[in-house]
């Protein structure tokens, strides 16, 4: 089973419709047993990231989520979740991640003609294999929203996407994954993708 | 590089699809769910799901419909009509929505943009706003296109943005439901004074006008059409490939 963290942040409905449809049982917690019970993780995240890390520092769910990776449990965090996994953001002042992922999140700096937020459909480009990359191919697309993204993360890089300099979108250290973009709202290559996960081992 | 979308616009009233002629006459077509699905799985790039007639009689959204509809639907979600308050906000994204749509709930109190950007950030709001021209101004329109509210459009939306708007639907009342074509020109001077995304909306009648939008206006991040979709005059399908066709990057 695969447990989806509610710390009251996130668009819950949408990945948890998302495993539904490719047949997986998920369970939205904020409970620790359940979340040490589960198989899997998935960590998910919308808004900012200085009042996002406060609510789930506060929570405590912190702690366990970092205790139960460290026992080798797979866990992915999505969007703002998965920046949530870094060292540092820089989003808004400065900010304690997780520190599962090396690297730190700050602004897209980029040319005039480039729309901030990054929003709509890019394609990835694999950097390295990774099992999450399973089901589908390079150049797919995959569905964006976001104005920060994490950099000097080169060692867990898996793919990236170009949007005038190349942008994070998958990472992976050990059973730590991290995407970017939204899987849950990418068609059938963000089902792909969390299908492809649902079934690390 | 990043495509252009491609975003049919489910229209609803009583829980069905509908599609004015100039926001009158309306038309069942089909139920929001079987299109969102269809959609969802042939290439459509977002949906859009608005309750057109809620900012007039203030009736909320069949939330059992969104719900249905955000539960088969595994593209983006904006959804409006109602939404006046930051709890109209709450209760479209529980029920699945990634984005909401404001109109008329913004010219009531314009703080709704902002309210909704700080609590959701900004690529959660987005400003929809209905524009026809008065005097050779153009002018906002609100409560589904009945009623002039004296507003310059540009300045209300370059406003909006600054307040946190993270993208903008542009429906030009001159243009809606004639089929002739985008409204070029309103287009062009909305992506010259913002730089967040901008969604065309209003007169798709064809793939040409498509092509004719992404040409003219190449700021422009996004197309939107309801009928040529719903009736299958264009499926997306062919557009996109049109589109590439002409260069054009899509999906």
């Amino acid at each position: 089973m695969i447990a989806i963290i509610d710390y009251g942040v996130g668009n819950l409905f949408s990945l948890t419709s998302s495993f539904g449809a490719i047949g997986e049982e998920v369970v939205i917690t904020s409970d620790a047993d359940v979340i040490r019970n589960a198989d899997k993780l998935i960590l998910p995240g919308v808004g900012a990231f200085g009042d996002a890390s406060q609510k789930l520092y506060e929570s405590g769910l912190d702690k366990i989520i970092v205790e139960e990776v460290k026992k080798g449990k797979p866990l992915l965090g999505v969007c703002l979740g998965m920046q949530m996994l870094f060292d540092k953001s820089y989003e808004y002042g400065e900010h304690e991640g997780l520190g599962l992922v090396g690297g730190k999140v700050v602004y897209i700096d980029l040319p005039q003609q480039y729309k901030i937020p990054h929003i709509g459909w890019n394609c990835l480009r694999f950097e390295k294999d990774s099992p999450i990359l399973k089901y589908i191919n390079e150049n797919d697309f995959v569905y964006f929203v976001h104005s920060y993204h994490a950099i000097d993360c080169e060692e867990s890089l898996v793919a990236t996407t170009d949007y005038g300099i190349p942008i994070t979108a998958i990472v992976q250290k050990d059973n730590v994954y991290g995407c970017q973009f939204h899987p849950e709202k990418s068609g059938d290559v963000g089902l792909k993708i969390l299908k492809a996960f649902a079934e690390i081992n | 590089m990043i495509t252009k979308r491609i975003i049919p616009c489910l229209d609803v009233k009583d829980g069905k699809v509908v599609k004015g002629v100039n926001f009158d006459n309306l038309k069942d077509v089909n139920s929001p769910i079987e299109l969102g699905k269809y959609y969802s799985s042939h290439g459509a790039d977002e949906l859009v799901f608005y309750d057109i007639t809620a900012s007039s009689d203030g009736r909320k959204l069949f939330t059992e419909v969104l719900t249905e509809v955000a539960r088969q639907v595994f593209i983006p979600l904006t959804v409006g009509g109602g939404i006046n308050t930051i709890e109209d906000f709450d209760r479209v994204l529980k029920c699945g929505a990634d984005k909401v749509s404001v109109n008329s709930g913004a010219i009531k109190n314009p703080d709704l943009v902002r309210y909704g950007a700080l609590k959701y950030g900004s690529q959660c709001v987005v400003l929809s706003v209905d524009v026809k021209r008065v005097g050779g101004k153009y002018t906002v329109f609100a409560k589904g296109g009945r009623e002039n509210t004296g507003i310059d459009a540009l300045e209300w939306i370059k406003r909006c943005v600054s307040n946190g708007a993270g993208e903008v639907v542009v429906n030009s009342i001159d243009t809606d439901g004639v089929k002739k074509g985008f409204d070029i020109p309103l287009l062009k001077e909305v992506c010259d004074i913002v730089n967040v995304p901008v969604i065309a909306s209003g007169g798709a009648g064809s793939i040409e006008d498509f092509i004719t939008l992404f040409r003219e206006v190449p700021t422009i991040d996004a197309g939107l059409a309801a009928s040529i979709f719903h009736f299958g005059e264009v499926s997306i399908r062919d557009l996109k490939n049109k589109l590439k066709g002409q260069n054009i990057n899509v999906r």
